[in-house]
């Protein structure tokens, strides 16, 4: 494998360093003090908050000028500032989708080369070593739409390494893949650091994904400045509880969850609130092609029935049918009188307002949910479209506000606030309105251990009190903690198996 | 994105033909064509184009396929251009206040052909234009500056993603039990509403890939350099050419014909 040449790691230094964005009063960074030694592999802990992001943002010199924010103290690669020396620093983030900017794989990854004046021959060496490293193999024409999730990040990876940078920063590159994706992107960023001698430096919650690449964790203090520093195994065993209280995901951490719970004998058989015989189903419904078919499936009260299976096995199309949205594109899905009581069998023929108590849809992205300006009206939009009275709709907004910790957020506007607190609010609205059955997609994707315990302690509650869910999850451990049912999708292997006693 | 807005990749001459050399030819039959609207012209220019055509690269599926529209819209203008369009010249027929008359029907013809005339050059030119090749052409070739023409190019690529997530606004409407109040006022203003949230999310994507453009040097002050060269070649001259010979002989056909009508005079 032809493996990228060794360039000199790069040094970084902090002196009490600080950013404020614009128009926020706290600091996202204040007081930090830090020396990274070229070739270093660390791995950036710290709560939500604490400005990893921040961090990476400035040493990668894409914070802005002033108008973005101000600065203090200082933080230079190399003894420079970042922002002057391009190309000495690579930035791989989050999002799969936001990161592509050409149409073919082989431009992408020349993008940044030419960007840099390097010299068109050099550009093309530098394309298919970086697609050589990071393991695509595909032709340098392959279009980037076709591309998974992980070979989205793996071509963010490469585009990166064709810069030749000396420090390679990656901001949570896998929260948003499926395990195999994770896999893949951590294998190509393992081998690229070891071959090319780059100092690195990761943001994940999931420790144990980045443990064997990694020789050195700092983990940043909420209120500024590092709180913790060292090997691995020394920082995550002193500072476990710190951690874990943060959302990190410390290895062998108990996930401490409730047990779950009033679990069904073998002899019941819970009421059928949805039937699916035969279904296909389409992202456009009944126009456009099926994604899958023949999906024979029963939604059951009290039940969890969890839709796994390979990326674009049609698992979030699956959803959004029986959650009443699309059209089913063949076979039948029928509500049961139990469910419908009076609004016909077929849930895609019910009202929008009808929906609202009878089967309600988190989506994978909660920004495609959010109709109001602060999350108190946000929370309040589905219980005012029932039409109850005021008194009880600021009654459920405030205990929802209560049990998802969001109370202090009440004024916010949704879109600024973090991940795992939009995650809270989505779900928040749906209960809002108490549907009796709850369609979540991926709702652990890219959220911290602590999120994560409160999503999958809530949902058990609900489960024990009756309500339905479908949740579509690559998680094993939210399959693990929850399902009671599991539908594989991938190709070839459709079927139901009944993780536990009733019937399925 | 649908297949139909993918390029072609053509093979033979027209396929290696510079970007921007079918770009100007497009533009050079577009301007000649609505000079006047008259039927000897546009039937020349399309007379000449279909005789062209094989060389377009496409195979006769492809040309169907994309020219479509092209199929439906002409018609449609000649029927509403026929029964509504201005009246002139003898009576051919009457229902109600619908007249037909030579004027009208002679007006319609001459509206169908322009836009076969107009529209099959400009869609089979540009079905075999990739964006990133277009956009290397106006750089290179006619150094418009590179912020604006990549980003302009980075900005198309978000399109798609926009169609996603227009149809993911639309269903999460629904889900939040506000998508059938209000009767048409109310349709129009949760219209409104998903259209703000589309701009929202857009500005949001769109400032995510700013940064990850920036972080790889992109708007640096350093000379770029281009990976994909792009020149000019006697090639691309002689579809310019072509075209202007095209444009060339159906006006002075038109002229000739004495059916030339000078629209902005």
């Amino acid at each position: 494998m032809p493996t990228a040449p060794t360039v000199p790691g790069a040094r970084v230094t902090a002196r009490g360093w600080g950013w404020r964005h614009a128009a926020r009063h706290a600091r996202a960074v204040s007081g930090l003090d830090l020396v990274l030694e070229p070739g270093e592999r660390v791995l950036l802990l710290g709560a939500s908050g604490a400005g990893k992001s921040t961090l990476l943002a400035g040493l990668a010199g894409v914070l802005g000028g002033d108008e973005e924010g101000d600065a203090e103290g200082e933080l230079l690669v190399d003894g420079t500032e970042p922002a002057r020396q391009r190309g000495r620093v690579g930035l791989v983030l989050q999002d799969p989708d936001s990161q592509v900017v050409l149409a073919r794989v082989g431009d992408d990854v020349a993008f940044g080369c030419e960007n840099l004046g390097v010299p068109r021959d050099e550009t093309w060496r530098r394309v298919d070593a970086a697609l050589a490293a990071v393991g695509l193999d595909l032709p340098r024409d392959h279009p980037t739409t076709q591309l998974s999730g992980g070979q989205k990040q793996r071509l963010a990876l490469a585009g990166a390494l064709a810069l030749r940078p000396g420090l390679l920063l990656l901001d949570e590159p896998t929260a948003n893949l499926d395990p195999e994706g994770v896999v893949e992107v951590r294998d190509a960023v393992a081998r690229t650091a070891a071959a090319t001698g780059t100092t690195l430096v990761v943001v994940e919650h999931r420790v144990s994904t980045w443990l064997p690449v990694v020789d050195r964790v700092v983990v940043l203090a909420a209120g500024g400045g590092v709180l913790a520093d060292g090997p691995p195994g020394v920082v995550l065993d002193e500072q476990r509880d710190v951690l874990v209280d943060a959302g990190v995901w410390v290895p062998g951490a108990a996930l401490a969850l409730p047990a779950r719970r009033v679990r069904l004998a073998d002899d019941e058989t819970p009421a059928v609130l949805l039937r699916a015989q035969g279904l296909a189903v389409g992202r456009r419904g009944t126009r456009g092609p099926a994604v899958a078919a023949d999906v024979d499936a029963v939604v059951r009260a009290g039940r969890a029935l969890v839709v796994t299976g390979d990326n674009g096995a049609g698992k979030s199309t699956l959803a959004l049918t029986l959650a009443g949205l699309l059209a089913p594109a063949g076979g039948s899905l029928t509500a049961d009188d139990a469910l419908a009581s009076g609004a016909g069998p077929a849930p895609v023929r019910w009202r929008s307002r009808q929906l609202l108590t009878r089967i309600g849809t988190v989506f994978q992205e909660p920004e495609h949910q959010f109709l109001a300006p602060t999350v108190r009206s946000e929370l309040a939009v589905g219980p005012e479209a029932l039409g109850l009275p005021a008194e009880e709709v600021a009654a459920r907004v405030d205990g929802l506000l209560a049990r998802l910790r969001l109370a202090h957020l009440a004024g916010a506007n949704p879109f600024t606030l973090s991940g795992g607190e939009q995650r809270r609010l989505s779900v928040a609205t749906v209960l809002a309105t108490r549907p009796r059955v709850l369609v979540l997609d991926e709702p652990t994707f890219g959220q911290d251990a602590r999120t994560w315990r409160e999503l999958v302690a809530l949902l058990g509650e609900l489960l024990d009190e009756g309500s339905s869910i479908v949740a579509v999850s690559h998680d094993p451990d939210f399959v693990a903690a929850l399902a009671d049912d599991v539908l594989d999708l991938s190709a070839h292997a459709t079927s139901v198996a009944s993780r536990r006693g009733a019937p399925a | 994105m649908s297949a139909v807005l993918a390029p072609v990749h053509a093979p033979g001459v027209v396929g290696r033909v510079n970007p921007v050399a079918k770009l100007g030819a497009a533009i050079v039959l577009s301007v000649a064509l609505l000079l006047s609207i008259d039927w000897v012209s546009a039937g020349v220019a399309l007379a000449l184009e279909l005789v062209l055509l094989p060389f377009a690269g496409l195979s006769l599926r492809q040309l169907a396929l994309r020219t479509l529209p092209l199929w439906i819209a002409a018609p449609s203008a000649v029927v509403a251009t026929m029964l509504y369009g201005r009246d002139d010249g003898g009576l051919l027929a009457q229902f109600w206040f619908v007249t037909v008359t030579e004027g009208s029907m002679s007006l319609a013809g001459a509206i169908g052909l322009r836009i076969l005339a107009v529209g099959i050059p400009g869609i089979v030119l540009f079905a075999t234009t990739d964006p990133t090749d277009l956009a290397d052409g106006l750089a290179q070739v006619l150094h418009l500056p590179a912020r604006f023409v990549l980003g302009g190019l980075a900005g198309l690529r978000l399109v798609g993603l926009f169609i996603d997530d227009w149809r993911q606004l639309a269903l999460a409407r629904r889900a939040r039990g506000v998508a059938d109040a209000g009767g048409p006022w109310g349709a129009l203003k949760r219209f409104g509403g998903q259209g703000f949230a589309l701009l929202v999310l857009s500005v949001r994507r769109g400032s995510k890939l700013a940064t990850a453009m920036e972080a790889k040097g992109f708007g640096s002050d350093t000379p770029r350099t281009w990976a994909r060269p792009s020149t000019w070649a006697g090639r691309d001259t002689v579809l310019v050419l072509v075209a202007v010979v095209v444009a060339a002989a159906s006006v002075t056909a038109a002229v000739l014909a004495g059916t030339w009508e000078f629209v902005l005079a």
